[in-house]
Order: C-alpha cells, then sequence, then structure tokens
C-alpha cells in the first residue's frame, strides 16, 4: 500500500518535472533575478550594481510616455481586434455553411504562417509616402501622414491579432446551442434582444478568453510600434528594448519590466472575474 | 363545427432539397383539446411542429393560427410557445430568469411587479415555489421539465407545442408528467399539440391522436378510434400490439370479407379499405381479442410456446401451424386456474368483428426520410 503511493507520487513526480524544470529556469529565475535588479543601480559602465533602492520605481514617470502608449494603445487595440473579430467569428460559427468552415478559418490563419515580421513590413510600405498617401495624392488629398502615427500601430495591431480574438470567440460561439436561439425567438424576442441576451452573452467567456490574450500581448508588443511607429509611438516593449539594448540601464528596466507584469497580472485577474461572473458559475480557462 | 380552429394546415408541403419530409397535409386542429402528433421518426411530426411554432417555413401550403396565415411571421411574432427537446433551458439564468424571459419581452412592457407575480403563479403552477433562484444545472431533469413548461405557459399561449417532451425521463416520472400535462391542458383549457413516437403516450394522454407516416396524416382521431378502427395496416402495426396474419381474400359481402389464411382456414373479417376478391391481405388481431379455450372449439388450433404471467394479465406466444406465433393476452381471473402451460395445445377463438382485413401497402408514397426529427436542419 506505502510502496504503490510512492509509486504514484514518483510518476506524478517524473511527469511534471520536465515542465517544472523549465519553468524554474526560464521563468522564476529570470523573474528573481529581474527582481534583485530592479532594487539596484546602474553601474557606471552600465549594467547592475549591486544596491537596495526604490529609486529605478521613483524614476518611472520618466517613461510616462511609454506607458500611457501601451495602457491606450493595448485595450483600444484589442477593442479594435475584438470588433472585427466578432462579426467574423459569429458569422463562421452561425452562418457560414458547415462544408466551408473549416476553409473560411484556414483562410484566415494561413497568412499568419507568414512571419509578423514580414507581413508588418508589408504595411510600412502600404501606409508609407509611396502607398495610400500616394494614390490620395492623384486625387487631391496631398500630405496626408499615415505611417509613423499611433492610428497605423492601431492598425498593425488589429491586423497582427485579429486572429487569436476569432478563434477564442469562434469556438464558444461554435459550442452554443442553436436551440437556446429558438427557444428564445419562441418566447418573443427578437433577433437582437436573442442576440443580446442569449448570443452575447453565452459568447463572453470567448470574448474575454481572446481579449485578455490580445492584451496580454500587446503589453509587451515592441515590433508593430518600431516598424509602424516609427520611434514616435513607443510601447514599454520599446522602453525595455532601449534601456537593456542601447543604455544598459538594466535596473531601469527590471523595474519597469516589473511593473509590467503586475499590470499583466492585475488584467488577468480582472478580466477572469469579469468572464466568470457575466457567465455565472462556469469556469472560464483564459488561455 | 363553427370554431375556428386553433391549428390549420391546407396542403402544407415541406421539402429539404430533393427529399420531402411533409407531403401535402390538411388538418384542423380543435381548440382546447390535447393533440398527439405519433408517428415512427422521420414521419415529418417534428417538422410540422415546427413549422407551427414558425422555425421551418413551408414550401408549400399555408399554415393557421387561430385563422391567421402565418406565413412570413417569425416565430417571435407566433402566439404559440414550445417546449422543446431537452428543454433548451438557459443555461445563464436561474428559474426565474428563465420563466420570466417571455414576459420582458413583452411590448408594452410589463411592470416588473407583473413580471414577478405571473411568474411566481407559474412556479407554483409547476410546483416548483421556492425554487426561483436555482441555477438550472442544480435541477433534476424532472424540475427542468417543470421549468421549461412554465416558461412556455406563462406567456399565455394559444397552443403550447410539446417537442418529445418526456423523451428524457424515466419511466416512473414519464407517468406522473403525463398526468400533469393532462390535468395541466385541462386547468387552461388551452391546445396542446404534442409530438411523440411513443404510442402509449399518445394514446393515454390525447384527447386526439394524429398518426403520421411517410410525411401524411395517416389518420385522425381519438385514441379509442385509433386503436380500434385503425385506417390502414400501418396504423393497426404501429399503435398497440397486433398480430398481423397474411391470406387471401376468399369472399367479400358488404363491409365484412372473408379471408383464406395460409393453413386454409378462412376467417370472417372486417374491413377498412377497398378489397378484390384474390387479393393478398393481412388480417390485424389483437392479443386481447384472443380468446384461449382447451382444445375442442375455436377457430384455429395451437401450441402455448411462452407465457408471460403479468399478473393482472397473462401473455402467451402462441405457435399455430402454417400460421406462425401469435400473441395472445388474457385476463387473469384471480381463483380460476385459468393459466395454460407451455406445450399444452389451445384453441383459438376471436369475437366476430375483431379480426381487421388490410390491403398490403403499395410502396409507392412512403418515401420514408430518414431519421429527420433528431437534428434540426439548418
Amino acid at each position: 500500500m506505502r510502496g504503490s503511493l510512492f509509486r504514484k507520487n514518483l510518476v506524478t513526480a517524473l511527469l511534471l518535472a520536465p515542465a517544472a524544470a523549465w519553468l524554474v529556469v526560464f521563468l522564476v529565475l529570470p523573474f528573481v533575478a529581474i527582481a534583485i535588479f530592479s532594487v539596484g543601480e546602474r553601474a557606471p559602465e552600465g549594467g547592475y550594481q549591486a544596491a537596495l533602492t526604490l529609486a529605478q520605481y521613483a524614476n518611472l514617470p520618466a517613461r510616462a510616455t511609454a506607458f500611457w502608449n501601451t495602457m491606450v494603445l493595448a485595450p483600444v487595440g484589442a477593442l479594435g481586434c475584438l470588433l472585427v473579430a466578432y462579426p467574423v467569428a459569429y458569422y463562421l460559427a452561425l452562418r457560414a455553411p458547415q462544408r466551408w468552415r473549416l476553409i473560411l478559418l484556414a483562410l484566415i490563419v494561413i497568412p499568419f504562417w507568414t512571419s509578423l515580421l514580414m507581413r508588418t513590413y508589408a504595411w510600412m510600405y502600404i501606409l508609407g509616402g509611396r502607398g495610400i498617401p500616394a494614390l490620395l495624392a492623384y486625387v487631391g488629398i496631398e500630405d496626408l501622414r499615415l505611417i509613423n502615427t499611433p492610428g497605423a500601430v492601431l492598425l498593425g495591431i488589429v491586423y497582427g491579432y485579429l486572429p487569436l480574438m476569432i478563434l477564442p470567440i469562434y469556438v464558444s460561439l461554435e459550442r452554443l446551442d442553436r436551440r437556446l436561439l429558438e427557444a428564445s425567438a419562441d418566447l418573443g424576442a427578437t433577433p437582437l434582444s436573442t442576440f443580446l441576451g442569449v448570443t452575447l452573452r453565452l459568447s463572453l467567456p470567448g470574448v474575454m478568453t481572446g481579449f485578455s490574450l490580445v492584451m496580454i500581448l500587446l503589453l509587451g508588443e515592441y515590433l508593430i510600434p518600431t516598424l509602424l511607429g516609427g520611434g514616435k509611438v513607443f510601447f514599454i516593449g520599446n522602453a525595455l528594448v532601449d534601456l537593456f539594448l542601447q543604455s544598459r540601464n538594466w535596473p531601469f528596466g527590471s523595474a519597469i519590466a516589473i511593473t509590467l507584469v503586475l499590470v499583466s497580472v492585475v488584467v488577468l485577474i480582472v478580466a477572469n472575474r469579469i468572464s466568470t461572473r457575466l457567465s455565472g458559475a462556469r469556469r472560464v480557462d483564459l488561455i | 363545427m363553427t370554431a375556428v380552429p386553433d391549428i390549420e394546415f391546407r396542403a402544407v408541403t415541406k421539402r429539404y432539397g430533393a427529399v420531402t419530409a411533409v407531403g401535402g397535409i390538411d388538418l384542423a386542429i380543435p381548440p382546447s383539446a390535447f393533440v398527439a402528433l405519433l408517428g415512427p421518426s422521420g414521419c415529418g411530426k417534428t417538422t410540422c411542429l415546427r413549422m407551427i411554432g414558425g422555425f421551418e417555413q413551408p414550401s408549400e401550403g399555408q399554415v393557421l393560427i387561430r385563422g391567421n396565415n402565418m406565413a412570413g411571421t417569425p416565430p417571435y411574432r407566433r402566439p404559440v410557445n414550445m417546449v422543446f427537446q431537452q428543454y433548451a433551458l438557459f443555461p445563464h439564468l436561474d428559474v426565474e430568469e428563465n420563466i420570466s424571459y417571455g414576459l420582458r419581452q413583452a411590448r408594452p412592457r410589463l411592470s416588473s411587479r407583473e413580471i414577478s407575480s405571473r411568474a411566481g403563479e407559474a412556479l407554483s403552477m409547476v410546483q416548483l415555489a421556492g425554487y426561483g433562484r436555482r441555477k438550472i444545472h442544480e435541477l433534476s431533469g424532472g424540475q427542468q421539465q417543470r421549468v421549461a413548461l412554465a416558461r412556455a405557459l406563462v406567456n399565455k399561449p394559444a397552443v403550447l407545442l410539446l417537442d418529445e417532451p418526456l423523451a428524457a425521463l424515466d419511466k416512473k416520472l414519464r407517468t406522473d408528467m403525463q398526468i400533469e400535462l393532462q390535468n395541466l391542458q385541462r386547468e387552461i383549457g388551452i391546445t396542446f399539440v404534442l409530438v411523440t413516437h411513443d404510442q402509449e403516450e399518445a394514446l393515454s394522454m390525447s384527447d386526439f391522436v394524429c398518426v403520421m407516416n411517410g410525411g401524411r396524416v395517416v389518420q385522425l382521431g381519438q385514441p379509442s378510434e385509433i386503436y380500434d378502427e385503425p385506417a390502414d395496416l400501418f396504423v393497426a402495426d404501429f399503435v398497440g400490439k397486433t398480430n398481423l396474419v397474411s391470406g387471401k381474400v376468399a369472399a367479400l359481402s358488404g363491409d365484412l370479407v372473408e379471408v383464406a389464411l395460409a393453413d386454409g382456414t378462412v376467417i370472417s373479417a372486417r374491413k377498412r379499405l377497398p378489397l378484390s376478391r384474390g387479393e393478398a391481405v393481412s388480417v390485424s388481431l389483437r392479443p386481447e381479442a384472443l380468446s384461449l379455450s382447451a382444445p375442442g372449439g375455436g377457430a384455429l388450433k395451437g401450441i402455448v410456446r411462452n407465457r408471460i404471467f403479468l399478473g393482472s394479465t397473462a401473455e402467451y406466444a402462441i405457435e399455430v401451424q402454417g400460421i406462425g406465433s401469435l400473441l395472445a393476452k388474457a385476463d387473469h381471473v384471480i381463483g380460476k386456474g385459468n393459466l395454460f402451460k407451455p406445450g399444452e395445445p389451445v384453441a383459438i377463438g376471436f369475437a366476430a368483428g375483431a379480426p381487421l382485413a388490410f390491403p398490403h401497402p403499395k410502396n409507392n408514397g412512403t418515401n420514408q426520410r430518414e431519421d429527420q426529427n433528431a437534428e434540426i436542419p439548418s
């Protein structure tokens, strides 16, 4: 009896060991290192120098613009994604003919097998001087600036993260029991109230999953603001690259990173709370 | 009858692509009746119900509710409510919110006081007072069934549609619900249209049974009529248990027909459909119409193969030479040891007028569809 219990525990331990080791080495240790760095000082030649100070945190307002851009553009971008993704997911799950569904889903996903870098470069040209502005110049609209604006970054974000929003919403709509929609209509609800009272309500877990997924990835976004924001629209991710690689101010970068992690955790918790409440007692998987 | 029927089908046909689910039905369902649409799966009964509810549109013909043509009227504007298979209760709402869902859709809006008092009444009507705040997944199957009933009835529909409402319940609960549904219908006095493939359920609950097969209405009548005077072989076989014995028409006289069975015995049967001399027929003999006695008399002779004693009755499987096995059902009289034993020879008699002769069905017109009422065609 004891032996078999021991064996069971051993098997469990062996099964968990690789994942646990991976997480300890690549997540926990770096996190601890960064936490320690964040209360240290910048060495004169750059990098880290041991200290115990909250000076780096006090200095956070120096990067307020990056925080502000991230805190505004990440939710707005996720919201933009949601507004584009929901109708697509709705069509795919509830309106598209069954035999077309997989093909249409594939068409959405396939472009994303190309590197995001390539596709974002493509947008650089489309939005750049020789792209849409050049076309608009033909019809007399001169001096239109698209590239290197918050709008361009937003567009890139919505484009880049769309599938991550579509898929969870699609799944939750796919699972929706169609008879509930008929029951709602039978009870006198117009299509609009059925959508608001049943369809949307029951797909909210998918919406919250997609939203928090995109939101969290956006908090660390680096590529899109660099290419489409042209150094004018700075994200926290850009600030981190700058601090760690250029100015080699590791402690300050670490303080920003820790703050970012805390913000992400808060976002996750809030999203989870909301979706749990909205969908009744059912548990919600975030990812 | 001058009253406008609650539900009327006028030459209604429903096709899905090349498949005809319902083929030209004319039907008038009288007001304040409990009507069962009975038939095997794929007979079109669920499609009919869904056309009343507005979830399907007829390909041809008209569906009228209380005299109004419903063509183009969406489900949410029809004065009917449905109890769905597996109930389709809203999982994100509690019991009371489910029940008041329809009331909240009413325009002009109802006051919240009226909504909650009507929902409360509906809850007590289905004996769930005090369950209002429960979550749906906390309820048993029987309770969910009651919530579904209350959710539909609270809107005071002209007609209540029930789509195999008892199929998911166990036998004991089903019997209780059958009685409760009957009582409810009498209390409220509106028309109930029940779809079922369970002939016992249809016979026991309804005032009228509409037997369907192959997308057509085969017979509409009171349960006893359906049972005693089936319109054709399908009804005779589908409703209740019966013995079907084949034979040939030997002679015709008015409503009666002499049928020569395979073993040479000639029996007298009633006919419900035109027959001609020499035509191959099936004779339907209800098990309870057969009487068993000691060898000597009777129309047929046989040997008891099996006996199932059921208390008030006993069922016998009797082997008749040249005809096959017949099922007989005899009442058991206490103290009168009238049970036959397996292996014992018996004589089989039947009341005059009990046997019914039917022509063999022709193969056209019975375009049976694949199990179509299990899925909702999109």
